[in-house]
């Protein structure tokens, strides 16, 4: 967190990507967030991401909720339209902003209070119907704007700041995307650019639901000892499944890994996730085992990271809609209005 | 004893058994002695369930064009044995009790000072009809037979009418002709004529017989909606299951088959608004469809619309509150709610649309002020318009009609250097220019909180920039008032010391209750108020008058209550007239009421059915 903001004008020499921005293009506002705050580093992981896949940032739509999170699309992508919508509704109010305009790509941002709790029906409803999003949790087991309750996610036995313990089960929302049919769910870290940017660009460039849940440790409620999203305690159990690189359509593939460490998986845009490291017998296309395997992490304590689940072939709300390839709101009075000779019909149908 | 004897103006009331297929038989009846030339409104009384429970269908038939609910009913037709007690006392003195007479009834179960006109619908169909699904729906058939030969209904308009609704059934229009003459011929040999008449007039006109929610619907195809969020709830679910039937019809592509729209049934009311706000912020026409509870569950949404000043379009088919109230009860009770919903301080634009006309005509005008006033839009109807088929004008629509998408700031102009500012009043009307998403890549981008901004979107707890923004709200509220439909004023044929004014669906009602007034001496100049904020007609008209009576069907008064608060007027010049019990108005209350007040409540009979002796 800084008080001092960054200047406007940007050294010439600074590179360009292939639609003629530079990174800083992709930065927002000067945070407001407390320094060291984990959503800061998922903010610089959606510049980093949106400006390798040379994304123009006008054609992004970045919408919010109530939280910690959803202050943070101020500061990424300044020249997006944002929306900080009410807590726990971002997921309709994305639902309907794809419906009016399919050709942009929408950011969807919450955390666990906003998504975990208030939210949790929007979150199942616009996971279920495939909206065509990157919905992003950033997830730090408690509620920081008002300062360090418990939040849905925070696991039981857990202890707050103050010392309470965390009596109830936690909720899981990766295990939710993979029961409720998302068609992309990672999980990844904070503190893990590496992982997270390529996680970002894939989903980025997935059709239909992404979900992506990030463990987001809050530095000034939830980093202590006894707590199971600090630094030090996600760190110590991660449990990371396999690397992923992300490879942009019409990039060349080149693969230094021995055969049989790589697994690649083709996007619908032509995107190719390349997956390494992976356990032999993780098929990443296979939501019961991704089930299965989380879950069994989860019971040794593991917090699981990665691409769990993707499936590279699924469609969106648009297509189960069947809608025009043109979006909606650019739809005029010649393609929408029926005009008054088939009013007079419907009239003498009446009578 | 006195029979009522009434040509073409009368109310006959169908009792039936939910779920028995009734509905479709007293329809028929219904649209029957319209295409006689005889303007008739009926009304579904139903209660919350499916199957197995009591619905009436009420028929008032009126020649001089009353289609506000009457009161009362001259001819029974008694097909529930579960509410024949209460259905037969109500029948006026003199009327008439049409029955199935299969089973002989004790004489305790008849009144008599009524005519009894059994038929035994259950031995004819059981005689002619072997499936039991048959023969229930061939009764109804039957009794509409009977009813034709009793009340002179032509029979080749109903044959034609048959004809019509089984177009593209062919194989089942021969056996419900078939029904229909059995009963016609069973009246016609064993049935004496009776005193109630439909004579063939000419007092339709171009008219049309339609649903307050499938015209909304239509309203909302026309006026280029393509976004529909809702979640089911009576009496509104018909208005987004119309839209979907007009879409399939109107809104596919031609060479794609693909769809011009999306409908989305959500998981709940406040998903619903959270689309319908999303959609609107992203530059689609988009609306909702909801009663009541679907309007609480909304509030937070719709003070965030208000506040972000998103382009939002709900249509709230009113029926009776708080709570779970009366589901399948119609009043207008939602009007103060409506006009102040969410926290804070707000204030939206509401549209009353009186019939279905006024319904198809508002729900294309609510989505172009939600864009030209980028706020949210009520159209305030309710179920006793929304679900009923009413008489109306047809619909009309100007071919060189334009969308007003409003205040939208373009690629072109941004490219070419035209200042932004989201929330700027440039043209000293409150209303600012917006930018749709994805517009312009350098230009035009902007955050939308539901949190205090400046004038330039950027988040700002300064009070000046807070109390601007108010303010600026305000101001665009004013500039509302012009841009919607206009009050009506009907004058009294003569000076009137009194006035009353009414909204929505009180319309058929008072016209025919002012009618009644004046025959008695009594003239009122009348208001019908269309919109919220009011015009400022409506004050000139409540200065003009003496007292001014507000009519409306709710509780507390609350049309008048906003008249109070907007004009700063005296309350006791105001004075309630207040319809609440979850059936429609009518002309007899409202002719009570106000002759009470005014104390000439002996000068104003009842109207109705003139009752002469037989």
């Amino acid at each position: 967190m800084t008080y001092l903001p960054k200047p406007k004008l940007h050294h010439p020499s600074l590179q360009r990507n292939a639609v003629g921005f530079t990174r800083r293009d992709y930065e927002g506002a000067i945070s407001t967030l407390c320094a060291g705050c984990g959503h800061d580093s998922i903010s610089a992981a959606i510049i980093q991401a949106c400006w390798e896949l040379e994304i123009q940032p006008h054609r992004v739509a970045k919408i919010s909720g109530i939280g910690c999170s959803s202050k943070t699309p101020t500061y990424f992508l300044s020249a997006s339209h944002g929306f900080n919508a009410v807590h726990g509704r971002m997921p309709s109010v994305v639902t309907g902003a794809n419906l009016a305009n399919r050709d942009l790509l929408y950011l969807g941002v919450s955390g666990d209070g906003d998504s975990a709790s208030i939210g949790i029906g929007q979150f199942v409803h616009a996971i279920r119907r495939g909206v065509d999003m990157v919905y992003i949790v950033e997830n730090n087991g408690v509620y920081g704007l008002t300062k360090g309750q418990f939040s849905a996610t925070a696991d039981q036995g857990s202890k707050s700041k103050k010392g309470a313990i965390n009596t109830d089960a936690p909720v899981d929302m990766v295990g939710m995307a993979l029961q409720l049919g998302a068609s992309f769910v990672a999980r990844s870290f904070s503190g893990d650019k590496a992982q997270l940017v390529p996680i970002l660009k894939a989903a980025m460039s997935h059709r239909g639901a992404a979900f992506i849940d990030v463990m987001s440790p809050c530095v000034a409620f939830n980093n202590h000892p006894g707590s199971t999203r600090s630094y030090d305690h996600v760190r110590e159990h991660n449990h990371a499944l396999g690397r992923m690189d992300f490879i942009a359509p019409r990039a060349a593939i080149t693969i230094d890994y021995p055969p049989g460490e790589v697994r690649a998986v083709r996007q619908h845009d032509g995107s190719t996730l390349l997956l390494r490291k992976l356990p032999e017998d993780y098929a990443v296309a296979d939501r019961v085992g991704a089930m299965n395997y989380l879950h069994a992490c989860q019971a040794r304590g593991e917090i699981v990271t990665g691409l769990l689940y993707v499936d590279p072939a699924a469609d969106d709300l648009h297509a189960h809609l069947d809608t025009v390839g043109t979006p909606l709101n650019k739809l005029g009075e010649n393609e929408l209005c029926p005009g008054r000779d088939a009013l007079e019909k419907i009239n003498a149908s009446l009578r | 004893m006195k029979s009522i004897q009434a040509t073409n103006d009368f109310v006959v009331k169908f009792a039936n058994v939910n779920g028995s297929g009734s509905a479709s038989a007293n329809e028929l009846f219904a649209k029957c002695i319209l295409r006689m030339g005889v303007p008739v409104s009926p009304r579904n009384i139903f209660p919350s369930n499916i199957q197995g429970l009591p619905t009436w269908y009420e028929v008032r038939v009126s020649e001089a064009g009353w289609l506000g609910r009457r009161g009362g009913y001259d001819l029974l037709v008694a097909m529930n044995p579960q509410t024949w007690d209460a259905d037969v006392a109500g029948l006026a003195a003199g009327g008439y009790l049409f029955y199935d007479n299969s089973k002989p009834l004790p004489a305790a179960k008849f009144r008599d000072d009524i005519t009894v006109i059994g038929v035994p619908l259950t031995d004819l169909a059981n005689r002619n009809w072997r499936e039991p699904r048959q023969r229930q729906l061939f009764k109804n058939i039957m009794y509409l037979g009977a009813l034709s030969v009793l009340l002179g209904i032509e029979r080749d308009v109903v044959v034609g009418l048959i004809g019509e609704q089984y177009k593209s059934k062919p194989a089942l229009l021969e056996p419900n002709v078939h029904a229909l003459d059995l009963g016609r011929e069973h009246a016609q040999t064993k049935l004496a004529p009776i005193g109630l008449k439909i004579e063939r007039r000419d007092a339709v006109g171009g008219r049309i017989f339609v649903d307050g929610n499938s015209a909304t619907a239509l309203g909302m195809v026309y006026g280029g909606a393509t976004v529909c969020a809702w979640y089911p709830i009576t009496p509104s679910s018909s208005v987004a299951e119309a839209f979907q039937k007009y879409c399939a019809k109107f809104r596919v592509d031609p060479q794609t088959g693909q769809h011009r729209y999306a409908i989305v049934q959500a998981e709940d009311e406040i998903a619903s608004i959270g689309m319908v706000t999303g959609a609107g912020w992203n530059g689609a026409r988009a609306f909702t469809a909801t009663s009541g509870p679907g309007i609480s569950l909304m509030n937070e949404i719709i003070g965030l619309a208000y506040f972000a000043e998103i382009p939002v379009t709900l249509v709230n088919v009113q029926r009776g509150g708080p709570s779970t109230g009366m589901p399948t009860r119609t009043q207008q009770s939602d009007v103060a709610f409506c006009a102040h919903a969410s926290h804070g301080d707000t204030r939206h634009v509401l549209l009353f649309p009186q019939d279905p006309h006024e319904c198809f005509e508002f729900a294309a005008a609510a989505l172009d002020l939600a864009d030209r006033l980028q706020t949210p839009v009520f159209l305030l109807s309710d179920l006793d318009i929304g679900m009923n088929q009413r008489l109306c004008e047809p619909f009309a629509w100007d071919a060189e009609r334009r969308y007003d998408r409003g205040k939208v700031l373009t690629a072109e102009q941004l490219e070419a250097g035209v200042p932004f500012g989201r929330y700027r009043d440039v043209d000293g009307d409150g209303i600012p220019y917006r930018t749709y998403p994805g517009t312009h890549p350098a230009r035009g981008s902007f955050f939308t909180r539901g949190t205090s901004k400046n004038a330039d979107a950027r988040y700002s707890e300064r009070g000046e920039d807070y109390i601007e923004n108010m303010q600026r709200l305000q101001r665009k509220l004013d500039t509302a008032k012009a841009l919607l439909p206009q009050p009506v004023l009907e004058p009294a044929g003569q000076a009137a010391r009194c006035g009353v004014i009414h909204f929505g669906s009180t319309a058929p009602a008072m016209g025919e209750a002012i009618a009644h007034l004046q025959a008695q001496g009594l003239h009122l100049d009348a208001l019908r108020v269309r919109g919220y904020p009011f015009a400022e007609a409506v004050r000139d008209f409540i200065d003009a008058h003496e007292r001014v009576f507000v009519v409306e069907q709710n509780r507390d008064g609350q049309l008048r209550s906003l008249l109070i608060e907007q004009f700063e007027i005296d309350p006791a010049r105001l004075v309630a007239i207040l319809h609440y019990d979850g059936t429609p108005i009518t002309a007899r209350f409202i002719v009570r009421a106000i002759g009470e007040r005014i104390g000439v409540a002996q000068a104003a009979p009842a109207p109705g059915a003139q009752v002469a002796v037989a």
